[in-house]
């Protein structure tokens, strides 16, 4: 009689839809399967991209004596840690005054006009930021590269700032002030710490998406402002050579140790 | 019992309208009370009538609209939450989830200043008055929800406050615990000596703890007095109904004075003290609790019909149907035991127990 009952109740599992494995597979495939190509072939000995000859570190000693390639990572560091924490210094602001700050009239208003950015196409941010530079006539080299990345890495490193802070029970700063806090020490010992994990993903994402940027600092970087991306760019436009898939390693090595990082960090705290 | 008649806090015309225009909330309406030092004081009501805006007002989370709160005689309006003496537990406890339990309680020390030795002496004297000292090193999402409760408590009672505020704090455990825990948080008051303002929508929980009650319905404060007061002498309906079981039955006066009568809509004529104030003819609505009406072996004139008989171990609660008019009573087993639905039996209201109430 038990037996009977289990045997009828059988649950239809998602993977039991007919071609849900395949459509998956084809999907991981499309996705990752260029990468890992890109990733053996950085090894390859031959001279042609897509020839495999034997394995070899040549395109990463290649790498390390090219002087442009280099100063071309280095700019992108150099943004990318001007940027990455100034964007996240604005956004915990931001979303604390849109979060925390109450009700006020122009509330959905400022928070639609901070994240509006993501939904305007990349190329248009470009060509205004580039005119704008242009037109007040400012033209540091890297820095202007700098203030535009910060401008444009905010949304990215609010979303997810105002998110966390959105899950905060605002109960606790209420007990915090209960107990003896004033503003400053509520926000230092119960806001900042509760707020952290948020503000660490704000960081890492807006770090990622400044290293990662090509159009916008296509248009705003001078000779000599170069960044990794731009410059790969040029190297493709020379041809695919191994050395590009070097260096595309390299990158994504960078990507897995610093998400791989954040995630320890996180699992810890 | 004694209780010293110090004012520890005067709540005086106080008004709280949160927003404004169309969608304002009325949520305090001209509250007077007064709390003593030294006292276990309850706010009962149902939900949503204004209890947790009090306690905030007191707390400071919120501006008072009109009127002033007064503090062992020092206007509070003034001072922020965090200069108030007076610390709360919050409902859903609201413990800080990245510091540790004992970090939790020495939190208010630490703002306060107080030297390293003193918090930790004084944060551990705490922690074993709750009987929590072996869980210090704790996590609070590593406790049970009784054991958060303690730790809720331990932090608001390490500052020493003049006043301490509890919100529901025995709601979100289940019904063994909040037993236990109603007895403990008794004893803890009796022995801290700190004034206790707990808010509460039960009304056993009430009855059984408070040394006072203020009863409050829709923003006012229907009724102050100690449990007997208000389940004995509920200056209005609303009281009578919501504390306990009431019977209001409506009647016309026949005669006033200390014997006077009155005619119910039962078809009962009872003896009752009827103030001169009213005339005869006057409507009335008479109170009596379910277990103050007895049973008349003499058969008199008026006979109820028993609509309903629910056996409660001890005693029977018993619905019953006179002339029409509904009246509840709840007797003692043993002088109902031979009675059945159907049954016809004779009721009666002492006069004692019986009382004209307000609307
Ligand atoms: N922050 C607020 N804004 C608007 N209305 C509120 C706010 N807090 C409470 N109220 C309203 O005030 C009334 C009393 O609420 P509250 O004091 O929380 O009641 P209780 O604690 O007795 O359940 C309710 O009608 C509630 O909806
Ligand atoms: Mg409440």
């Amino acid at each position: 009689m038990l037996n009977l009952m289990f045997k009828r109740k059988k649950f239809s599992k998602v993977w039991d839809f007919p071609g849900f494995l395949t459509w998956t597979f084809f999907f991981f495939g499309f996705l990752y399967i260029p990468i890992v190509i890109l990733v053996i072939y950085s090894f390859n000995s031959s001279k042609f991209a897509m020839i495999w000859t034997g394995f070899s570190f040549r395109w990463y000693e290649k790498l390390l004596t090219n002087d442009d390639m280099q100063q071309a990572a280095l700019n992108s560091l150099y943004v990318a840690f001007v940027a990455a924490p100034c964007a996240t210094a604005i956004a915990t602001l931001t979303a604390l005054v849109v979060v925390r700050g109450g009700s006020f009239k122009s509330k959905e208003f400022s928070n639609g006009l901070v994240t509006l950015p993501l939904m305007v196409p990349e190329i248009v941010t470009a060509v205004a930021t580039l005119i704008f530079f242009a037109f007040i006539g400012i033209n540091l080299g890297l820095i202007n590269v700098m203030i535009a990345h910060t401008v444009f890495c905010i949304p990215f490193a609010y979303m997810p700032i105002k998110a966390s802070l959105e899950a905060m029970d605002p109960t606790l700063e209420v007990a915090a002030r209960d107990l003896y806090s004033d503003r400053n020490s509520t926000f230092r010992y119960i806001t900042l710490p509760l707020l952290m994990p948020g503000i660490l993903s704000g960081f890492m994402l807006a770090f990622v998406i400044s290293i990662d940027d090509f159009i916008i600092t296509l248009m705003v970087a001078g000779g000599g402002s170069t960044t990794l991306p731009v410059y790969i760019y040029s190297m493709i436009k020379m041809g695919v050579t191994p050395e590009v898939n070097a260096i595309s390693t390299l990158m994504l090595a960078f990507s897995i140790i610093l998400v791989t990082g954040y995630w320890v960090f996180s699992k810890k705290s | 019992m004694k209780i010293s008649k110090t004012n520890a806090i005067e709540v005086q015309n106080v008004t709280k309208i949160y927003g404004s225009g169309e969608s304002s909330v009325k949520a305090l309406d001209n509250a007077n009370l007064i709390i003593y030092d030294n006292e276990f004081f309850t706010l009962l009501g149902p939900s949503g009538c204004g209890k947790t805006t009090l306690l905030r007002l007191i707390a400071g989370f919120e501006d008072i609209t009109n009127g002033r709160i007064n503090l062992f005689n020092e206007e509070l309006i003034s001072l922020p939450p965090n200069k108030r003496p007076v610390n709360t537990v919050f409902q859903q406890y609201a413990l800080f989830p990245h510091l540790n339990v004992f970090e939790n309680v020495a939190f208010g020390l630490r703002r306060l200043d107080k030297n390293n030795d003193f918090v930790i002496k004084r944060s551990n004297e705490v922690l074993e008055l709750v009987q929590m000292q072996d869980y210090a090193l704790r996590r609070p999402n590593q406790l049970s929800g009784g054991q958060q409760q303690r730790i809720a408590l331990a932090r608001a009672l390490a500052p020493e406050p003049k006043v301490l505020l509890l919100d529901e704090p025995l709601s979100a455990l289940d019904l063994k615990l909040r037993q236990a825990m109603r007895v403990e948080l008794k004893t803890l008051q009796k022995e801290t000596g700190i004034t206790f303002v707990f808010v509460t929508h039960d009304q056993e929980e009430a009855l059984t703890m408070s040394d006072r009650i203020a009863v409050i319905n829709q923003g006012s404060i229907q009724q102050i007095g100690n449990p007997e007061e208000i389940y004995e002498k509920p200056s209005n309906q609303f009281v009578a109904n919501f504390i306990g079981e009431a019977n209001l039955i409506l009647g016309k006066c026949e005669k006033t004075g200390i014997n006077g009568i009155c005619k119910l809509q039962t078809g009962h004529k009872i003896s009752i003290n009827i103030p001169d104030k009213f005339n005869k003819d006057d409507n009335l609505t008479i109170f009596i609790r379910p277990e103050r009406i007895k049973i008349n072996k003499s058969k008199g004139s008026s006979l109820s019909q028993i609509q309903e008989f629910t056996y409660l171990g001890n005693a029977a609660h018993i619905e019953l149907l006179s002339n029409g008019v509904s009246v509840n009573a709840t007797l003692p087993i043993d002088k109902v035991k031979n009675f059945k639905k159907g049954d016809k039996i004779e009721i009666e209201f002492p006069k004692s127990f019986a009382q004209i109430i307000n609307t």
